[in-house]
C-alpha cells in the first residue's frame, strides 16, 4: 500500500496561496529601508500593515503545519524586519529631536544631581591636594603633570614666558612651535572627549574607577593653577582656563556623574531587579552622555578659536562665566512639564 | 540513552537555548536567536578594518590637497579622526533603520532592545560608549608604552590583558551581552535575511514510480528531514551520494535510481508524513524519539 496521499491540506498548497503577498512585502521592506517612507505611495503605505498582519498569521500557520525550514526561516526573518520597521519608530524624527533638547537631555542631567555634587567635590579636591602640595613645595610639579602636558609651563618658567602661553605679551612661542598647535588642539579635544567617556564607561565597575580618574585629573590641573599664581598670573590663568573650562569642566563632572549612577545603580538597584534597573540607569546615562559630547564639541570649538583670539581677561571671564551661567539654567531652571 | 543521541538531543538543546521569546502586540512569538559570540567578532573586524580603510584614503586626500604639511595632517587625522570615527560610526549606524552598523549587516545580527520596545538614542548611545573601554582602552596601553618612557612594557602589556578581558564579559552569559549591552538594555540578534528558496515538496513525476512504504519513513524525525533538506539545497554531489548510501542502506534498497531523485522523493514523502502527524498533534523531533 503506498504510503502518502496529497492530504486535503498541505503546506504547499498554503504556500502557494501565500507566496504572493510575501513577495510584495518583502519588496515594500526592502524599500523602506534603502529610502524613506516618502518613497512609498500612499496605497503602498496602507497595504504595509495589512500585509504585515498577514505575514505573521502565514508565520504561525507555517510554524504550526510545514517542516520546510527555508520556508520558515523567510517567514522568520520577514515577519522580524516588518516589526521592527512598523512599530520601531512611533515619532517624527524632527519631534523626536526637539523633545530630546527641550526635555529629555536636561531631565537627565537632573535626575543626577547628588553624582553630579559629589563627583565636583572629588573634582575640586583633587585640584585642592595638588595645589597646595606644589605651592608649598615646586618639586611635587612633576608628580602630577606630565612632561608632554606642561609645554614648558613649569615652576622654573620666567613670569615672562607663562604670559606668553596664554596669549599676553610678547609671544615667545617660535612660528614653529605655533604650526603645531592644530595637532596640539586637537590632541586635547580627543584627550578630554576620551577622559569623559572613559569616566562613564568605567562607572560599571562600581564607580570606584570613575572617582579615581576624576581626582586624577583635577591633581594634574592643581600643580597649573599653583604656578601661575605663584608668578601672580594667577587671575590672567583663570581666564584662559575659564573661556573654555568652565563648559569642558561641566562636561567632565556630568560623564562622570553618569558613571557613578551606573556604579551605584548596580550595588543598589531598588526595588527593580538588578538587569532593569541598570538598563533604565543605562539609557538616562546615555542622554547625559549626549549632552556631554555636545558640551566638549563646544568646548573644543571655544578652546581652538575663541581662546586664541580673545585675549582680555576680563571677556574671558564674562565669556567663561555667561556659558556656565547658560548651562546651569539649562538644566536646573524649573521649567513647565511635558505637554 | 545512547552516546549518539545523546549528542543529537545536546545539538537541538542548545539550538533552542539560543532562542528568546520575543512577543510582538499580534500575539506573535518572533523567537529572536541571539547571535553567535563569532558573528560579533566578525562583524567587529569587519567594521575596524572599513574605518582603518576610510582613514587611510582620508590620509592620502589630504597629503594629495596638500593640507598642512604631510605629516602633521596625519597626525590630526588619525588623532582627531579615528576618534570621531569610532564614535560616530557605531552610533550612527546603529541608529538607522537596520540597527546595524556594516559589519553587522554583513555577518546578518542587529541591535534590538530587551524589552522589546523600540531602540532608543540613548540606549545605542550607552552601549556604544562603552566599547571606548572594551576595545580601545587596550589599544590605548599599548600605545602608551610604545609612546613614553614612563611605563614599561611589561606594564602597559599588563594593562592591555586586564582591559581586553572586559572585553571578553560576552563569553560569560548566556544572552552574549557586552557590558554596553547589558548597561543600555539591549541584545545583539540574528536578522539575517532567508531567501524565499524553490519549495522541494512540489510533486514530480518520481513519485509515481519512486513510493516509499510507511515503515520505510518511519525510521527518521524533524532533526533528520531538516538536515536532508540542508543537503538537498547545498547540492554538493559528493555529501548527496553520501546521505543517499546511507539512507538506503537504512532502509534496505537497492541502488535502483539517480541519487539526488532518490533523496528528493525521500524527502519529499517523508516531510509529507511528518507534517500529516503535525496536523495531528503528533510530532517527533528526532530519530530517536518514539513515534
Amino acid at each position: 500500500m503506498p504510503a502518502v496521499q496529497a492530504p486535503a491540506f498541505s503546506a504547499s498548497r498554503f504556500r502557494a496561496e501565500r507566496e504572493a503577498d510575501w513577495i510584495i512585502f518583502d519588496q515594500l521592506l526592502t524599500r523602506l529601508e534603502k529610502g524613506s517612507a516618502s518613497s512609498l505611495s500612499t496605497e503602498e503605505l496602507l497595504r504595509l500593515p495589512v500585509l504585515y498582519r498577514a505575514t505573521l498569521s502565514s508565520l504561525s500557520i507555517a510554524r504550526a503545519t510545514s517542516l520546510d525550514r527555508a520556508l520558515n526561516d523567510h517567514l522568520e526573518s520577514l515577519a522580524m524586519r516588518g516589526y521592527f520597521l512598523l512599530y520601531g519608530v512611533r515619532e517624527k524624527r524632527s519631534a523626536r529631536l526637539i523633545r530630546f533638547f527641550t526635555q529629555d537631555w536636561p531631565a537627565a542631567v537632573r535626575s543626577v544631581w547628588k553624582e553630579t555634587l559629589v563627583i565636583a567635590a572629588v573634582l575640586i579636591l583633587g585640584i585642592a591636594t595638588s595645589w597646595s602640595l606644589t605651592a608649598s613645595d615646586p618639586r611635587w610639579f612633576f608628580q602630577f603633570v606630565p612632561e608632554n602636558l606642561a609645554g614648558g609651563r613649569t615652576p622654573e618658567a620666567s613670569a615672562e614666558y607663562l604670559r606668553s602661553t596664554i596669549g599676553h605679551g610678547k609671544a615667545l612661542v617660535e612660528d614653529g612651535e605655533r604650526s603645531g598647535m592644530a595637532v596640539f588642539a586637537s590632541y586635547l579635544f580627543q584627550h578630554n572627549s576620551r577622559i569623559g567617556i572613559m569616566s562613564f564607561a568605567l562607572g560599571f565597575a562600581f564607580g570606584v574607577p570613575t572617582l579615581l580618574l576624576i581626582f586624577y585629573n583635577g591633581l594634574s590641573l592643581g600643580p597649573m593653577l599653583a604656578v601661575f599664581a605663584g608668578k601672580g598670573l594667577g587671575v590672567d590663568f583663570g581666564g584662559w582656563l575659564a573661556i573654555h573650562g568652565t563648559t569642558e569642566l561641566f562636561a567632565i563632572i556630568l560623564a562622570g556623574a553618569a558613571g557613578l549612577k551606573i556604579g551605584t545603580t548596580m550595588v543598589f538597584p531598588g526595588e527593580m531587579d538588578r538587569l532593569t534597573a541598570l538598563s533604565r540607569a543605562g539609557r538616562t546615562a546615555g542622554k547625559v552622555m549626549v549632552g556631554v559630547i555636545i558640551m566638549m564639541l563646544c568646548a573644543g570649538l571655544l578652546e581652538g578659536f575663541a581662546r586664541q583670539l580673545i585675549t582680555d581677561t576680563v571677556l574671558r571671564y564674562s565669556i567663561g562665566g555667561t556659558l556656565l551661567l547658560g548651562w546651569l539654567a539649562f538644566y536646573y531652571a524649573p521649567r513647565r512639564a511635558a505637554a | 540513552m545512547t552516546p549518539e543521541a545523546a549528542a543529537q538531543a545536546a545539538a537541538i538543546q542548545n539550538k533552542r537555548d539560543k532562542r528568546r521569546q520575543f512577543v510582538t502586540p499580534e500575539g506573535v512569538d518572533l523567537e529572536l536567536a541571539i547571535a553567535s559570540s563569532g558573528l560579533r567578532f566578525a562583524a567587529l573586524v569587519i567594521d575596524l578594518t572599513l574605518l582603518v580603510l576610510i582613514l587611510i584614503l582620508f590620509s592620502l586626500l589630504a597629503i594629495w590637497i596638500g593640507f598642512g604639511s604631510g605629516a602633521e595632517a596625519g597626525v590630526t587625522i588619525w588623532l582627531l579622526g579615528f576618534f570621531l570615527l569610532r564614535t560616530f560610526w557605531f552610533i550612527g549606524f546603529e541608529l538607522g533603520k537596520r540597527a546595524a552598523t556594516p559589519g553587522k549587516r554583513i555577518v546578518g545580527v542587529r541591535v534590538v532592545a530587551r524589552d522589546g520596545g523600540r531602540l532608543t538614542a540613548d540606549a545605542v548611545i550607552a552601549r556604544n560608549l562603552i566599547r571606548e573601554l572594551e576595545i580601545f582602552l587596550p589599544f590605548t596601553f599599548l600605545g602608551a608604552g610604545a609612546a613614553e618612557d614612563m611605563v614599561g612594557w611589561g606594564t602597559s602589556l599588563a594593562g592591555a590583558a586586564w582591559t581586553l578581558t572586559l572585553g571578553f564579559f560576552l563569553l560569560f552569559n548566556r544572552d552574549r551581552m557586552r557590558m554596553g549591552d547589558l548597561i543600555a538594555g539591549t541584545w545583539v540578534v540574528q536578522a539575517g535575511r532567508a531567501r524565499l528558496a524553490r519549495d522541494l515538496a512540489t510533486a514530480s513525476v518520481a513519485d509515481e514510480t519512486l513510493r516509499f512504504t510507511d515503515a520505510e519513513l518511519a525510521v527518521y524525525g524533524e532533526f533528520e528531514l531538516q538536515e536532508l533538506e540542508r543537503v538537498l539545497r547545498t547540492n554538493e554531489a559528493r555529501v548527496v551520494t553520501q546521505v543517499a548510501d546511507t539512507i538506503r542502506a537504512k532502509i534496505g534498497r537497492q541502488r535502483l535510481e539517480a541519487d539526488d531523485i532518490f533523496l528528493e522523493a525521500y524527502y519529499r514523502q517523508l516531510r509529507a508524513r511528518l507534517e500529516r502527524g503535525m496536523l495531528f498533534g503528533k510530532r517527533r523531533a528526532d530519530k530517536f524519539a518514539k513515534e
